[in-house]
């Protein structure tokens, strides 16, 4: 049974708060591994609890176990108190406890209070009690402050929103315990300042956060209380107004946190890629690409910043010749490319690591050497003239990236489907740079891998600029735009809005013109 | 070990468990139906009495196979580009009348007439495959509509042209339609005691040779799905056409190939008729049906050459027990019955060994990493999650 929403007010948050969650030496093993062991986790009523750590340190198995979808083989869940044992999510959501997934699962097409009762829709006399429906909804967005418009189709709805009603969704359950996986990504800096405000006024009301996250200065901004997990297990909780962001993120990794920074310039005066007028527009009219000029030179790492959807897609597409623009240029190394196929552009030397590494990078159900001469058909290394694969000398290469890049996999014929996401970026990462290219189009290469891996790959793509590899850089990831480009634009809705200096400009700034808020004109 | 256990899961223990399985159903749905089931097993196997009764079972199980596995062939590439080409039927019926029509026009000796033949035929298929492929990639129409569309166009075309420019002219007016009969040169030659290593007699009728063209064409094709760039092309554009479009392979280049290639092989399904048993196309004598069989033959074969050939064996071996069926008062549409339930508990037990293949993968990948969580997202979201909340 759903617990009813209670507005309890709750003193500021302390050691003395009851826990409202307390996980005691959860272990969880996979046949040859322990994914989780020895976990302790005390979450209390009206407190933030962030849980930080590396990707693949166990903090996705851990929020498995606490959502039902695991079971633990060994350790305790109390809930208030009391022992209990998920089953399933169902179980978990009668307790309380509810998950805001990072990939929103809304449907697009209905409103926004569709999508909160979908599946757990109050009925009287066998119909859906709308009335009942719409007054909670209100009571829930009027205490929270989140502002919901129960009749707005989510399609119209900007991801801030949508990741409301998706809070919403799960206080509608009655769930006192939110669990919230990587919030702040999809969010431009504004929005996760709301987004914060938001949750210090549910967790004023009684309820318990805990925040998913891998960035520690939000971490330490919004948490009243942080642990951290390595390597499986809880190595410590700490208070964030005692550590500092190091501090925290040597705990993680055991070592120093890297940043990425390529201050002194390696920038020349060739032109490698040119791109003039680019325009792509939808068959409703609307402009998704709209006049985008800007010039890559040699030894330049040329960054995009913008929000998701404002048209970093199909501006890497219009690049590769995988869509077909209304109008505009493209010249690679003086060549014009605009009417050249896909394989002739990556034929002159365009790398590319794409955004969905699974959709559109990788054969997961073939091994690794296999996924080493995708794209790469056309190298000698690898294919004969007549078309023979060289198979002994793939598979040679592809140990040989599997060492150079860290890639860890048990070989060179094991599936890519079976390596986690780091590897995966990293094999790709080694691949397209081991090809020698002269321009590469990287967006988002370090979503999704740990701290480790993430160092590594700047490094290699500085050391690649070095040698004059020319990169269009797309990133969600503010700090890793600043710290890696040589140039910086933001787009918005499709137009390059600004052309600034990462030396002097700050995530604030760049937020304020990828939400469209400011704009300067871009001049290549 | 694992390996080894990689090779079991991926190879033949799926086809033999599947087997296994679809005979315990199989026995269940004849009790069913009031048939004894060990009795027509036993009838299953029953080759005749005389040797020369063996020796005809033999060949008929042989023969029976090569149209069976070109189509599995033929089928399989479609498959393997993410394409559902059910127009083999069309396509080997079409590309089998032309071929006898050329080969019975042309007076050339059998050496280059048999080649040429070969020739038209698969060009013929290819061509009628064209039409599909183009449509999909122009229209983007599905070519499982044109191809099953086209398979009923073929049957009004075949009666147009036997009636009229493919016409035998020594035929009455009242004969059923058939081409004019391929001068002797140009049959294709047999083998008149093909199973004497075995000890066993030599059959009434020689066995067809046109098997050796289809070993030929399966080793060349596993050969350049395997080994070349286009073979590779190909298996990327069918497992992730998103990705290989990204890396330059382009989707409607190979969609066009598949399907020409798919086409061509499926032209020669026909050709163990015309040039080595009937030597004409006739209306009512050339059978059909293969190209539906080679889908369950490509099915139960997994797309992989190896296992067509030896799914088409498993299929003739079944087709051929009909009759053996009918001496023990047992339907012959049993037979229909068992290769039905052969290709249901093949998929079944293909798809839930492949996610156990997944899951060992799976481990064995993290098992690199101690420590490190088996995150059902890495890369296998369907089977892990099954694995998650079984």
């Amino acid at each position: 049974m759903p617990t009813e929403v209670h507005p309890s007010p709750t003193s500021a948050p302390s050691s003395a708060a009851p826990a409202v969650i307390e996980l005691r030496g959860i272990t969880k093993r996979f046949p040859g591994v322990v994914a989780n062991r020895d976990i302790d986790l005390v979450v209390r009523a009206g407190e933030i609890h962030a849980l930080v750590g590396e990707n693949g340190a166990g903090k996705s198995t851990l929020m498995k176990v606490l959502y039902g979808m695991y079971h633990p083989e060994e350790g305790q869940i109390l809930v208030n108190g009391v022992p209990t044992t998920f089953r399933g999510p169902n179980d978990a959501i009668a307790a309380g406890v509810g998950m805001v997934h990072q990939h929103f699962m809304l449907a697009d097409n209905f409103t926004v209070l569709e999508n909160i009762i979908l599946g757990s829709e109050p009925r009287s006399a066998g119909r859906i009690d709308v009335q009942a429906a719409r007054d909670r909804i209100d009571k829930i967005s009027g205490d929270y402050g989140l502002g919901l418009d129960p009749d707005a189709i989510v399609e119209d709805l900007t991801v801030a929103d949508r990741q409301r009603v998706e809070i919403a969704k799960v206080l509608f359950r009655g769930a006192r315990v939110l669990i919230l996986d990587e919030p702040t990504a999809v969010l431009v800096p504004q929005e996760v300042d709301e987004l914060f405000e938001h949750l210090q006024e549910m967790t004023a009301e009684g309820l318990a956060i805990v925040f998913i996250s891998h960035k520690l200065d939000e971490v330490l901004k919004v948490a009243d209380a942080i642990t951290v997990i390595r390597r499986g297990t809880t190595v410590a909780t700490v208070d964030p107004g005692s550590v500092t962001a190091r501090q925290l993120a040597e705990l993680m990794v055991g070592s120093e946190l890297p940043k990425p920074d390529t201050r002194e310039s390696t920038v020349t005066d060739v032109v490698q890629l040119s791109v003039t007028g680019l325009s792509l527009s939808a068959p409703s009219g609307k402009a998704i690409l709209d006049d985008i000029t800007f010039e890559v030179h040699r030894g330049e790492i040329a960054g995009f910043a913008g929000v998701e959807g404002n048209g970093q897609s199909e501006l890497v597409e219009a690049l590769l010749g995988l869509v077909k623009p209304n109008s505009g240029r493209v010249v690679v190394d003086g060549h014009d490319v605009s009417t050249d196929t896909t394989s002739e552009r990556r034929n002159l030397g365009i790398a590319v690591v794409p955004e969905d590494r699974h959709r559109q990078a990788l054969l997961l159900a073939s091994p690794l050497w296999e996924n080493r001469v995708l794209g790469h058909t056309h190298d000698e290394r690898f294919f004969t003239s007549w078309g023979w694969m060289k198979r002994r000398a793939a598979v040679a290469d592809t140990v040989r990236i599997m060492s150079d890049y860290d890639v860890r996999a048990p070989g060179a014929d094991s599936l890519v489907g079976s390596l986690s996401g780091g590897n995966q970026q990293k094999l790709i990462i080694g691949r397209e740079l081991e090809s020698d290219p002269s321009i590469l189009i990287a967006a988002h290469p370090t979503r999704g891998v740990d701290v480790g891996a993430q160092a590594a790959i700047w490094d290699r793509i500085r050391t690649a600029r070095a040698r004059g590899l020319a990169t269009v850089l797309i990133s969600a990831d503010l700090e890793e735009l600043i710290g890696l480009s040589d140039t910086l634009y933001v787009i918005y809705r499709g137009k390059l809005v600004a052309k600034l200096d990462p030396a002097s400009v700050t995530p604030q700034v760049l937020g304020t013109y990828m939400t469209g808020a400011a704009t300067k004109e871009a001049s290549a | 070990m694992n390996r080894l256990r990689r090779i079991a899961l991926t190879g033949f223990l799926p086809a033999a468990l599947a087997l296994l399985v679809a005979v315990v159903v199989l026995g269940i749905v004849l009790r069913i139906l009031g048939v004894d089931p060990v009795k027509s097993l036993v009838a299953l196997f029953d080759f005749g009495e005389t040797p020369r009764a063996q020796a005809n079972q033999m060949r008929a199980w042989v023969d029976g196979a090569v149209p069976l596995f070109l189509s599995g062939l033929a089928v399989s590439l479609g498959f393997r580009m993410g394409l559902f080409n059910i127009g083999v039927e069309g396509q080997y019926r079409i590309a089998g009348l032309v071929a006898a029509w050329f080969a019975a026009s042309v007076s050339l000796p059998g050496i280059v007439a048999i080649p040429l033949t070969i020739i038209v035929a698969m060009g013929t298929g290819a061509l009628y495959a064209l039409i599909p492929a183009v449509l999909k990639v122009s229209r983007g129409v599905n070519e499982v509509i044109t191809t099953i569309m086209l398979n009923s166009i073929v049957s009004g075309l075949i009666a147009y042209l036997l009636r009229g420019p493919f016409r035998d002219p020594k035929l009455g007016a009242s004969a059923s339609g058939r081409t004019a009969e391929i001068p002797e040169t140009s049959w294709f030659p047999g083998f008149e005691n093909p199973f004497g290593w075995l000890g066993m007699d030599a059959p009434s009728r020689a066995l067809g040779g046109f098997i050796v063209v289809a070993i030929v064409v399966g080793v060349v094709v596993a050969l350049t799905l395997s080994r070349t760039r286009f073979g590779f092309n190909l298996r990327a554009s069918g497992a992730n056409p998103e990705a290989a479009a990204t890396s330059g392979v382009g989707a409607k280049r190979m969609i066009l190939q598949a399907m020409l290639l798919s086409g061509g092989i499926a032209g020669l399904v026909g050709l163990p008729q015309v040039l080595g048993d009937l030597h004409s196309y006739g209306a009512e004598s050339f059978a059909l049906g293969f190209g539906f069989s080679g889908i369950a033959v490509a099915l139960l074969g997994r797309n992989n050459p190896l296992g067509i050939g030896l799914a088409a064996i498993l299929f003739a071996f079944l087709n051929r027990s009909g009759p053996s069926l009918q001496n023990v008062d047992v339907p012959p549409s049993v037979v229909l019955i068992a290769q039905g339930v052969i290709v249901l508990s093949v998929v079944i037990v293909n798809e839930v060994l492949r996610r156990r293949l997944l899951r060992m993968e799976d481990r064995k990948a993290a098992s690199q990493t101690p420590g490190t969580p088996v995150a059902p997202a890495a890369g296998s979201p369907g089977p892990a999650t099954a694995g998650a909340s079984a």
